[in-house]
């Protein structure tokens, strides 16, 4: 029970910095468009990093708490004396070379290491920074300051409004767990407030002291600007509370009882407090959309990724059993109306629950298409270009195991554009084009699948130099003239391929791009490339939603039975020998309503034994992919099912990847179906 | 806590020096019963295209898919139809599964140490795999390595080399 409440206090210690942290980011780089810190922007990043203090003191981490707090001043400086002549880009690199750095510390804790990252040299660049700001500050005292003022609060002094306070909060007997509740207070407390200090001090870390707290309550010191009216709501609000005392204390030590009251004894967790300290300009446009966060945050759980996966797994043995059940051999030829009524019935609930399930696991991908913002913006600084990045259809929702490995590939495939692709600005406007470069981000989803795109309107590939570069590293091995743009295209995928004549920091080793193609393709997606030379490039991700469950039809070629997603079929029929068509290096072609397409006959390409050979005797399924529509050769379709794809064996996979087969199903009668790989059998 | 590391000792001695032997013709082999999970009749395989002969397909136990190996195949004998004799042998190494195609099971032995001699320097296909040969009264076991078996390189390479 002690470990399973640090470690949920730990996580959401994580959880929330992480945010915490991006949101900085992505405000700063708004203030540096726009040329100019607006008050509402110092105001969200001021609370942010105020937050951020907070918490990592409560944590015991004071290099982060004392750098959250240097730049804490300067912002609490700018907001409240709203100087005039301030370096903003100056002002923006202290700020993010500090988020930088507390993400490492921050990354250092998660693997279990020491937050031993240097701060002391950020820091005092940052007092600097504030110094030439204020001439009247004193570095020196504040840095002496900074060490105490996390635990003292009657040092602290910015704003001359806030006052200082005691509370003194008494739980319900029957709450439990006083620690934790405690620390939610002190918490949401830190975030409107300066200087908390309360004792028992050790709650986040103690269970012991949720004795304390039930025998002599739990007793917290701070300051803060808020109206009494506004403290006094905020502490009869929290839950499990039974009564609390506030108090207001003079620096001469009177203390003047402020009031009492009753908590509410809500069993709802503590609502986050969004009461901005008093002397602030409330943004209206900022504000609806943190209370929207708020409102988000009360009903959201977090679950253990683990379950979620059984839970999955679950699922899919049911969908199993239920075709078992319902299509089971004994059955067959018997009507049974009644019967099937309930089978309809027992498959549209299951089939509810598996989309449930699958949607739990889903996530927008907007966190992972936003940290793209801070790489286009590094990036070209870096080399000195011009680029934005634009996001289309970033509500797009994947699966969650899938968006931890889409990140890295995209940022690699970013940093590629913006440093191969994009042209420098003089280029470009010889070119006819915009100074300034466009990478888009595009997600959305087809059928089973979500497409994801990146695509630049840089230089594009040049399929020369790409050609003299295989042929040099060995890597070409069919002749040129056969090769379509599109193979063309993929051979910068391979390994140790590289056209940049120098290797930059970003890119050039040439072991970057099979690893996105290998990244993908572990979670069963696909990368291709397409490119215009002088008007751009498009790389293109195709991931299945879900690796879980799909339409099928099961389709029989011999003996054997394979499956095909319904998504990529257009249609099937039984070939005329008229339509069919023999070419003289012996590709057999069928003609459909005027239009001529290839056709694969699965017997061969499988080397299955006893199919039917005769191409008017057996069914012809067209299916399509992203880039080409063919036609399959079997010997008769089976029928519709919803299949739980499970991957072939890993002692398989291993082995070798077979082309063409993306897994295999259990069908109704038990039997496995082999599920054929639509983009890859061609 | 001395005693609790002898107790955890004992019981993995239960499962150690103890060999599941199998006949392929006139041969016995003998494998480590600590990988063995199961036991089962042959049933339907699922062949899965591009493989190598010995690797027979993919059958379904009780709703896990697991590969299943033709073991007289992979020591390059001649093949066998199988009948109701014929056994697939379960087995987990490192998380891999797979079921080892075999012409019949015959019983568990303890094989200790002492009885057990390494291999000879035979320039054929199975001493790769073989680790020992255990004396079981008059009879020798050929055993070995059911980690080899699955990891190694195909046979094929190796002879190549050698």
């Amino acid at each position: 029970m002690d470990n399973y409440l640090d470690n949920s206090i730990i996580e959401m210690f994580f959880f929330e910095s992480e945010q915490l942290i991006e949101q900085i980011d992505r405000a700063v780089l708004l203030a540096e468009k726009a040329g100019d810190y607006s008050p509402e922007l110092v105001n969200e990043i001021l609370r942010a990093m105020h937050t951020i203090k907070g918490s990592a003191a409560t944590m015991k981490y004071s290099n982060i708490a004392e750098l959250a707090h240097a730049l804490e001043d300067v912002l609490h400086f700018l907001r409240e004396h709203k100087p005039r002549h301030v370096d903003n880009s100056e002002l923006t690199d202290l700020v993010l070379e500090g988020s930088d750095l507390i993400k490492v510390e921050l990354h250092k804790l998660k693997n279990g290491d020491q937050n031993d990252g240097d701060t002391a040299d950020i820091i005092v660049r940052v007092r600097d920074f504030l110094a030439r700001l204020d001439p009247d500050f004193d570095v020196g005292a504040e840095i002496a300051r900074t060490v105490e003022s996390a635990e003292d609060p009657a040092l602290a002094t910015y704003s001359s409004q806030s006052k200082s306070y005691f509370a003194h909060l008494v739980f319900d007997d029957s709450s439990g767990m006083e620690n934790l509740r405690a620390f939610t207070v002190a918490h949401h407390l830190s975030e409107m407030a300066d200087d908390c200090r309360y004792e028992p001090s050790d709650i986040a870390v103690n269970e012991a002291s949720a004795d304390v707290i039930r025998h002599e309550g739990f007793r917290i010191w701070f300051r803060c600007a808020a109206t009494d009216e506004e403290l006094h709501q905020f502490f009869s609000r929290a839950s499990y509370l039974r009564s609390f005392e506030l108090s207001l204390i003079d620096e001469a030590d009177a203390t003047a009882p402020v009031g009492e009251g009753n908590g509410e004894g809500l069993s709802r967790a503590s609502p986050d407090i969004n009461g901005p300290p008093s002397g602030d300009i409330a943004p209206a446009a900022r504000q609806p959309e943190r209370e929207d966060q708020t409102s988000i945050q009360q009903s959201i759980i977090s679950v253990n990724v683990s379950k979620l996966d059984k839970l999955m797994d679950l699922v899919g043995e049911l969908v199993i059993s239920e075709a078992m059940v319902t299509q089971n051999p004994d059955l067959r030829g018997l009507s049974l109306e009644n019967f099937m009524k309930s089978a309809r019935h027992l498959r549209k609930i299951t089939s509810e629950i598996q989309d449930m399930v699958m949607s739990i696991r889903m996530v927008p991908l907007t966190a992972t298409f936003h940290k793209m913002y801070r790489i286009v913006r590094d990036v070209s600084k870096k080399l000195g270009k011009d680029v934005q990045l634009r996001l289309i259809g970033e509500e797009t929702e994947v699966d969650k195991n899938i968006i931890e490995r889409i990140s890295d590939p995209l940022m690699h495939i970013i940093r590629n554009a913006i440093d191969h692709g994009i042209e420098m600005p003089e280029e470009r406007i010889r070119a006819g084009k915009d100074a300034m470069g466009t990478i888009t981000l595009e997600a959305r989803n087809v059928g089973s699948d979500v497409f994801i795109a990146i695509r630049d309107d840089g230089g594009g590939l040049n399929k020369v130099r790409i050609l003299d570069r295989a042929k040099r590293n060995g890597l070409l091995h069919r002749p040129e003239q056969e090769m379509t743009d599109k193979e063309i295209y993929a051979m910068i995928f391979l390994p140790g391929f590289s056209t940049k004549e120098k290797v930059s920091e970003f890119s050039g080793r040439g072991v970057g791009m099979d690893v996105v193609v290998s990244n993908i393709e572990a979670v069963g997606g696909s990368v291709w490339v397409e490119s215009e030379q002088g008007a751009g490039s498009d790389v293109y991700f195709k991931i299945p939603l879900t690796l879980a469950i799909i339409d099928g039809m099961n389709i029989r070629v011999g003996q054997s039975r394979f499956t095909i997603p319904i998504t990529a079929i257009k249609e099937s029929f039984r070939p005329a020998d008229k339509d069919l068509i023999r070419d003289p290096n012996g590709y057999e072609m069928i003609m459909v309503r005027g239009q001529c397409y290839p056709i694969v006959r699965l017997h061969e390409r499988f080397r299955t034994g006893g199919a039917e050979q005769d191409l008017t005797a057996g069914i012809m399924i067209m299916v399509e992919n992203e880039t080409s529509t063919y036609c399959l050769f079997a010997d008769e379709l089976i029928g519709e099912q919803q299949v739980v794809v499970k991957s072939l064996p890993d002692y398989i996979r291993a082995y070798k990847k077979i082309s063409g087969l993306t897994g295999c199903t259990l069908l109704g009668d038990g039997s496995i179906s082999l599920i054929l790989d639509v983009e890859r059998l061609r | 806590m001395a005693n609790l590391a002898e107790e955890m000792y004992e019981t993995e001695d239960t499962q150690k020096g103890k060999y599941l032997t199998f006949a392929l013709d006139s041969e016995f082999y003998g494998i480590e019963i600590k990988h063995v999970t199961e036991i089962i009749g042959v049933q339907t395989i699922t062949e899965v295209p591009e493989m190598p002969e010995y690797i027979r397909g993919i059958i379904n136990l009780r709703g896990k898919i697991i590969p299943v190996m033709d073991v007289r195949l992979r020591f390059k004998k001649p093949y066998r139809a199988y009948n109701d004799r014929t056994c697939v042998i379960v087995v987990d190494i490192r998380e891999v599964s797979i079921g080892l195609i075999v012409d019949q099971v015959s019983e568990v032995l303890s094989i200790p140490d002492s009885e057990i001699v390494p291999p000879p320097e035979l320039s054929n296909v199975l001493h790769t795999y073989i680790t020992g040969i255990g004396k079981v009264g008059n009879e020798v076991k050929l055993l070995f390595d059911c980690d080899k078996l699955l990891h190694q390189e195909d046979s094929e390479q190796l002879a190549s080399i050698g």
